[in-house]
């Protein structure tokens, strides 16, 4: 294997480049102080005031609530989707428009969508984002339930059909435990996803029910109180939590899953 | 009596087969056609209708819209927006790529690592890391601070609010977007095709330049796929680090949909986005069909 | 175990003491050969040997731990792997994918910086010799794999390389093709007059195309002899069993000869002192099928393979582990249940000496029924 040499330098670069400012907050979120310039001491009595808080709190509920369910049906339509495409067609077309969700700008979805609930003269509300939020998460659980079709052993499958198992009875006996990482794997990702949304959330969100996103655009806009650095290493943590914990999840379902076989006489 | 159900990858008829699809395809497809196609083909459809007098929608072809958006005013706005867009692209590039690469050549345990590293920063709110830029770039703000503490200026660099300053919130944004493809393609590439190139005699630079480069191309693409159109259609970092001082496509778009509430022109401008956006995609997918063909010729001979 | 056969020609490349390790893991230890000019050569040994490691280590792809790699007499591992004189065909073939026919052979003299016109021309020339050129235009995508091999040859040996490695070069065709390659590669060898080695663990292509082989087996070189060498006097047990079938007698030296329990006396004569561990090695076609009686032993045929022009035939003989494997001309008419005499050419059996260790001896003692004749070496 080559050695890193020179690539060292622009290696570091990014890792300070994309931390800097991460750091920074982080660290401001223990200022003992309400200057966001200013250090003045370590504290951490911008946590309790975030608790506090009303419209952050408010904020915070209508996103899990978005999130929540927006996971639970892209994770159905998802994975079945994903089936759907592996199983029954050639993949191209069917998986690029499957997919394509994914790719487009999130500003599109978001007045396509406000325009669909306009036309129709519905209101908006947390439902309207759930919808939309659904619409670009299920591409995703797709992706990654397809990307884990094509390392599955279709033989499982057939084996299970020769034994006479029906279709559904595969399906729920055979295919969806070898899937179960995929799709936990995407559910997680779908759910990290919305919970960060802003830009589609900021169309198709009522005034009254702002997400989390939008909470913190209008105290940046509006008035930046150093609780938002609070708010920040708190979303932070809860990220990396959910990240480590979606890889160590996959990983542990995938070795006792092998184990298993092997020892099956 | 036997009931034939359809065995996954057996050929059968065509209609037992779509009867099967169904329950699989079926929700997902029709959901995506309401809330994905619909919704796209109706801004498009926008496009060539006009603005009622309170805002709503007048059942009228018309060209209009696309006449208004050769106003010199909204023309410099697009040219502007493709300028920036494309600046951010290429920075990306520059600085991804050898991250990329440098990334590849790690041992598998730093590898994972690095990759994660370079994702976390995205697992953090979207709005939090464009405001810690506005706490970078103020004038009171932490690199003027540094800067003069460590005396390489007396007076603050105005930073904010500046056209560079949306450049570098944006690149930061969606830099690891342009990491990840890049990576990908550039680990899943042939480790015997470098030893190849080297065993004829070419350099170390030289192999980069013949075999490495032009067989990542897939995904420089992909890459600039994921960052291009996204940094041209972001208004969050224009209004808040640009101070509205940098207008682009995304911003207008916005201000025509929820301020000046004409839908249709706000369509005509999203259709350049789109346009964009397909012209990215189709150059993409034809570069990857070339150089497919070749990673199926070393599947098949040594069936790894 | 080394068996140094005299160098025909003036060494071209000489490997001397080289040793290879990864961290704990020996992959070669204490090799030393020499290959002649205009020689085919080739590494013969099971998966693990070191065989690749060792072609890669001429290559430049992996730096001996200790060693030396000379070739014309200068240090090869002083060169960076772009600079060497030596040129690979690899397994997979390596083809550049987005490259045609004619860049990926001309690849090489271009990386020299010769210029376009000889360049073209050198291409056409080496693409005709490889009996494609027509195809130069075409990507490897398009072409079938003995096309794709024939390509890789070609850019292997356009720059006229001292030594040209090949890696498995046959393992990826399917058996027609294969025997075809293997008279090309024979050929093409004697047109251009280069050195080949070639890396196999299929002792049949070894033993069929090279001039001389050598025999490698956990990091260790066996033996290095002639095909021909390799095949009747195998220096060590492990190429007795590698080489071609045998049937292996484990036994002590005696004075007079050989004893091998369950067998009388070998009149056999080998270097090896007496009272020594030893194996004895029979090749099926040196053993006879006689009437009951008439032979050295007698035994029940249990298995019998016509295999058209000779026969493949398995003789249980009470008090022998193992049932004799004996080759004898389709004329034959031994049946399974015959019972037969074993008659052998004992000028043509080699006695190598047993190097398994106490415990392996040991446990083909407890095989065979207890003899005389055991003497604790």
């Amino acid at each position: 294997m080559p050695k890193l040499g020179l690539l060292r330098l622009p290696l570091w670069l990014t890792y300070v480049f994309l931390y800097l400012p991460i750091l920074v907050v982080v660290i401001l979120s223990f200022n003992d102080s309400e200057s966001l310039f200013v250090w003045k001491g370590f504290s951490l009595r911008w946590y309790p005031e975030l608790f506090a808080d009303s419209a952050v709190m408010a904020g915070l509920r209508n996103t899990v609530i978005v999130a929540t369910t927006a996971t639970v049906l892209a994770t159905v339509l998802g994975t079945l989707m994903a089936v759907g495409i592996h199983r029954y067609t050639k993949g191209g077309l069917v998986r690029a428009f499957a997919i394509a969700p994914a790719l487009l700008p999130d500003l599109l979805l978001g007045i396509g969508i406000l325009s669909v609930f306009s036309l129709l003269g519905l209101t908006l509300g947390l439902h309207s984002v759930i919808m939309a939020h659904t619409v670009f998460a299920m591409a995703f659980v797709t992706a990654i339930v397809l990307a884990r079709l094509a390392h599955l052993d279709p033989s499982l499958e057939e084996a299970s059909r020769d034994l006479g198992a029906t279709a559904s009875r595969t399906f729920f006996r055979v295919t969806l435990p070898q899937l179960a990482p995929g799709i936990v794997a995407g559910a997680l990702l779908a759910f990290t996803l919305s919970l960060d949304e802003f830009v589609i959330a900021f169309f198709t969100s009522a005034p009254t029910t702002p997400t989390l996103p939008i909470t913190i655009y209008s105290m940046v806009r509006f008035g930046v109180t150093p609780e938002i650095n609070a708010l920040a290493t708190v979303l932070l943590l809860v990220s990396v939590v959910t990240v480590i914990g979606a890889q160590r999840l996959t990983r542990t379902t995938d070795t006792t899953r092998t184990t298993d076989t092997t020892e099956a006489p | 009596m036997t009931t034939t159900t359809p065995v996954p990858g057996t050929p059968r008829r065509r209609g037992r087969r779509g009867l099967a699809a169904l329950p699989f395809l079926g929700p997902g497809g029709l959901y995506l056609a309401a809330l994905f196609v619909v919704p796209l083909v109706l801004i498009t459809s926008y496009a060539f209708f006009q603005r009622g007098r309170f805002g709503g929608i007048v059942w009228e072809l018309t060209l209009d819209n696309f006449v208004r958006l050769i106003d010199p005013l909204y023309l410099g706005v697009v040219a502007n927006s493709l300028k920036v867009g494309l600046v951010v692209t290429l920075l990306a590039l520059l600085i991804g790529y050898p991250t990329a690469l440098a990334i590849t050549r790690l041992s598998p345990k730093w590898r994972t690592i690095a990759l994660v590293a370079v994702l976390l920063p995205f697992w953090t709110n979207f709005l939090v890391r464009t405001y810690a830029w506005i706490l970078l770039f103020n004038n009171a703000g932490w690199i003027n601070q540094a800067l003069q503490g460590l005396g390489i200026i007396d007076e603050p660099i105005p930073m904010l609010y500046t056209e560079p300053a949306v450049v570098v919130g944006l690149l930061y944004m969606y830099l690891p977007l342009m990491i990840l493809p890049l990576y990908s393609s550039l680990a899943s590439r042939d480790p015997q095709l470098g030893e190849a190139a080297t065993n004829l005699g070419a350099s170390p630079f030289r192999v980069f330049r013949t075999v490495t480069l032009p067989l990542s191309l897939p995904g420089v693409l992909t890459g600039c796929v994921f960052v291009f159109v996204p940094a041209m259609s972001n208004f969050i970092i224009p209004e808040l680090i640009g101070g509205g001082k940098t207008v682009l496509i995304g911003n207008l778009i916005r201000d025509q949909f929820l301020k000046a509430r004409d839908w249709p022109f706000g369509s005509t401008l999203a259709l350049v986005l789109t346009i964009s956006l397909v012209v990215l995609l189709v150059a993409q997918a034809a570069v990857s069909r070339r150089l497919n063909e070749g990673k199926r010729i070393r599947k098949a001979v040594t069936g790894a | 175990m080394n068996t140094p056969t005299p160098t025909p020609a003036a060494p071209l490349l000489q490997v001397r003491a080289m040793n290879h390790s990864y961290g704990d893991v020996v992959a070669l230890a204490g090799i030393d050969l020499e290959i002649a000019d205009n020689e085919f050569f080739a590494l013969l040994g099971p998966s693990g040997c070191g065989k690749t490691t060792l072609l890669r280590s001429i290559a430049g792809f992996e730096t001996p731990t200790s060693g030396e790699i000379l070739l014309d007499g200068a240090d090869l591992t002083a060169m960076p792997a772009h600079k060497r004189p030596v040129n690979m065909m690899f397994q997979s073939y390596a083809l550049f994918p987005h490259m045609t026919v004619e860049a990926n052979v001309a690849y090489g003299l271009e990386s020299e910086g010769v210029g376009k016109a000889e360049v073209k021309r050198r291409v056409a020339e080496t693409l005709d010799t490889v009996g494609l050129a027509s195809f130069a235009k075409r990507r490897p995508a398009k072409l079938s794999g003995g096309q794709r091999q024939r390509v890789a040859l070609a850019r292997a040996i356009i720059k006229r390389p001292r030594l040209l490695l090949l890696d498995e070069p046959l393992s990826a065709l399917d058996r027609k093709v294969r025997a075809e390659m293997q008279l090309e590669l024979k050929r093409l060898q004697h047109e251009v007059g280069m050195t080949f080695v070639v890396v196999t663990h299929d002792q049949e292509e070894a033993m069929s195309m090279a001039d001389r082989v050598a025999v490698l087996n956990r990091g260790s070189l066996e033996q290095l002899d002639t095909p021909e060498g390799l095949y009747s006097r195998p220096a060590t047990r492990f190429v007795a069993d590698f080489i071609g079938t045998a049937n292996l007698l484990d036994g002590t030296v005696t004075t007079d000869g050989f004893a091998a329990p369950g067998w009388p006396l070998l009149a056999v004569v080998s270097a090896l002192p007496v009272g020594a561990a030893g194996t004895a090695v029979l090749r099926p076609e040196d053993v006879a099928i006689v009437a009951e009686g008439a032979g050295l032993v007698d035994g029940v045929v249990v298995d019998a393979f016509f295999l058209g022009g000779s026969s493949t035939l398995s003789i249980e003989v009470p008090g022998l582990g193992r049932p004799v494997t004996a080759t004898v001309h389709a004329a034959s008419t031994a049946r399974r249940g015959d019972r037969v005499g074993l008659r052998i050419d004992q000028s043509r059996v080699v006695v190598v000496p047993d190097d398994r260790g106490p415990v392996a001896s040991a446990v083909s003692e407890k095989a065979a029924v207890p003899s005389s004749a055991q003497a604790a070496s």
